[in-house]
């Protein structure tokens, strides 16, 4: 596939699931291809050189910088952007958790972390604090000095564990 | 910043990208992983007219086992290494290092032979790599192929031995040694950080090698005798690689982490922190 410098080039992706079309020029971030053409504005672009993890997407299920991914790379892939996590405006285990436990407070952050702690927590089910820190190491955040993200993580690994998730999910549904 | 245009080729095959790289020479850069590459092309820093992308290319994204080496592909991730369950067993030390790189995200999409490619003093797999004799495997459309030693293929700061039309199609581990032992240190400002000082170790028998990373524009590795005259070689060793100050550390803290690390990783390599 070649792809000229100062044309628009057809991309078709699975956005959250469903099938998306958009066009960008070959120096186009996968990042702002998503925000700016597909409005998927929960993904967060802060250094745009890969540091600070808040433009973290899952690319086939691979959490990965979308600021280091161009657009056109993504053609024919999978996405996942942290508007997949919800579920009929009802917010999932994690994100319930991050709120319960103040894992965040401006939010600039958040969801890269979050998509990160996706794909990390089915790789590792039963992380322990050093290993989550490890994997939070890939983040930036100004605001809480991670301890409450850390807590809020391995509480959602434990809940998981014992399936106590879904119910949990549906107990919170009206607190939160 | 956003990358200044080019245009862009998704290859696929090796032809494809020899011939492109043929045509194009130092107008083109070959994107694998992107975690070096796109960070500069998003910051200008580098400005090439196309860029030809290797990640469907399947012919590269190989690893093989064969003739006494791990040979890697130009498309192969570092998480690829980071799950194959025989590494720790055939390259101890690239099993040990390999945590050390980056994070976890980026380790996703980032590649062996980019890493290679792109000659940071302080990155960990060109470190290995010297440390462990290993070889850079170059091909171009008209050319000879060429392996090339690791210790000659890095040649100082973002600087290889890697000509404008070549390829590095793999890059070759040497496997691990009967008797000899493995492990790698670093110290970083924070976990993931370029490294003030990264250490990897062939332990012998009869010597320690010992390859440094992040002090000398290039990794630099070295025997080192045992017993009452490590000190000694470990300081010529750490007044050797020409250590400056940066913001990060200065030249005589760097020299002092080669002597100190290096004992320490010598002498009780069974305490080495892991990541």
């Amino acid at each position: 596939m070649r792809a000229p410098a100062e044309q628009r080039h057809a991309i078709e992706l699975e956005l959250n699931g469903e099938t998306r079309h958009g066009s960008a020029e070959p120096r186009t971030q996968l990042c702002d291809f998503l925000r700016h053409d597909l409005g998927a504005t929960g993904v967060h672009v802060g250094c745009e050189h890969g540091v600070c993890g808040a433009c973290t997407v899952l690319v086939d299920g691979v959490a990965s910088r979308s600021c280091l991914m161009l657009a056109v790379q993504a053609d024919g892939r999978r996405v996942d952007t942290v508007e997949s996590l919800a579920r009929d405006d009802v917010m999932n285990d994690l994100q319930q958790a991050f709120s319960r436990h103040h894992a965040l407070q401006c939010g600039f952050c958040t969801s890269g972390i979050l998509m990160s702690c996706v794909e990390y927590l089915e790789r590792v089910p039963e992380p322990d604090e050093a290993g989550v820190r490890d994997m939070l190491s890939g983040h930036l955040c100004r605001c809480t000095g991670y301890t409450g993200i850390v807590r809020a993580v391995l509480e959602v690994a434990g809940q998981r564990r014992t399936g106590e998730s879904q119910q949990q999910a549906l107990e919170n549904r009206n607190d939160v | 910043m956003k990358a200044a245009s080019f245009d862009y080729v998704r290859a696929e095959s090796k032809r494809e990208v020899l011939q492109l790289l043929h045509e194009h020479g130092e107008d083109a850069r070959v994107l694998a992983g992107g975690q070096s590459l796109m960070a500069t092309l998003n910051m200008r820093l580098t400005q090439p007219k196309l860029v030809i992308d290797i990640n469907r290319v399947e012919e590269l994204n190989r690893i093989r086992n064969e003739r006494g080496h791990l040979a890697v592909g130009a498309a192969v991730r570092q998480v690829q290494l980071t799950d194959r369950a025989e590494l720790a067993r055939e390259v101890p030390l690239l099993a040990k290092a390999l945590p050390w790189i980056g994070h976890f995200q980026t380790r996703n999409r980032g590649t062996v032979c980019g890493s290679v490619a792109h000659a940071d003093p302080s990155a960990e797999i060109p470190l290995c790599l010297v440390t462990l004799g290993g070889t850079v495997v170059l091909e171009s459309l008209k050319g000879k192929r060429r392996e090339v030693k690791a210790v000659d293929f890095f040649q100082g700061l973002l600087t290889t031995d890697r000509q404008p039309r070549e390829l590095i199609s793999e890059v070759r581990f040497p496997l691990a040694e009967d008797g000899a032992d493995y492990h790698f240190q670093e110290i970083a400002m924070r976990h993931g950080d370029f490294a003030l000082v990264a250490l990897a170790l062939c332990l012998r028998a009869d010597g320690a090698h010992l390859g440094v990373g992040g002090v000398a524009d290039r990794p630099v590795a070295q025997t080192l005798p045992l017993g009452d005259e490590l000190p000694d070689a470990l300081n010529t060793l750490a007044w050797s690689l020409g250590a400056q100050d940066d913001v990060h550390a200065s030249a005589a803290y760097r020299r002092q982490l080669v002597r100190e690390l290096g004992r320490r990783l010598i002498e009780e390599p069974s305490h080495a922190r892991t990541r």
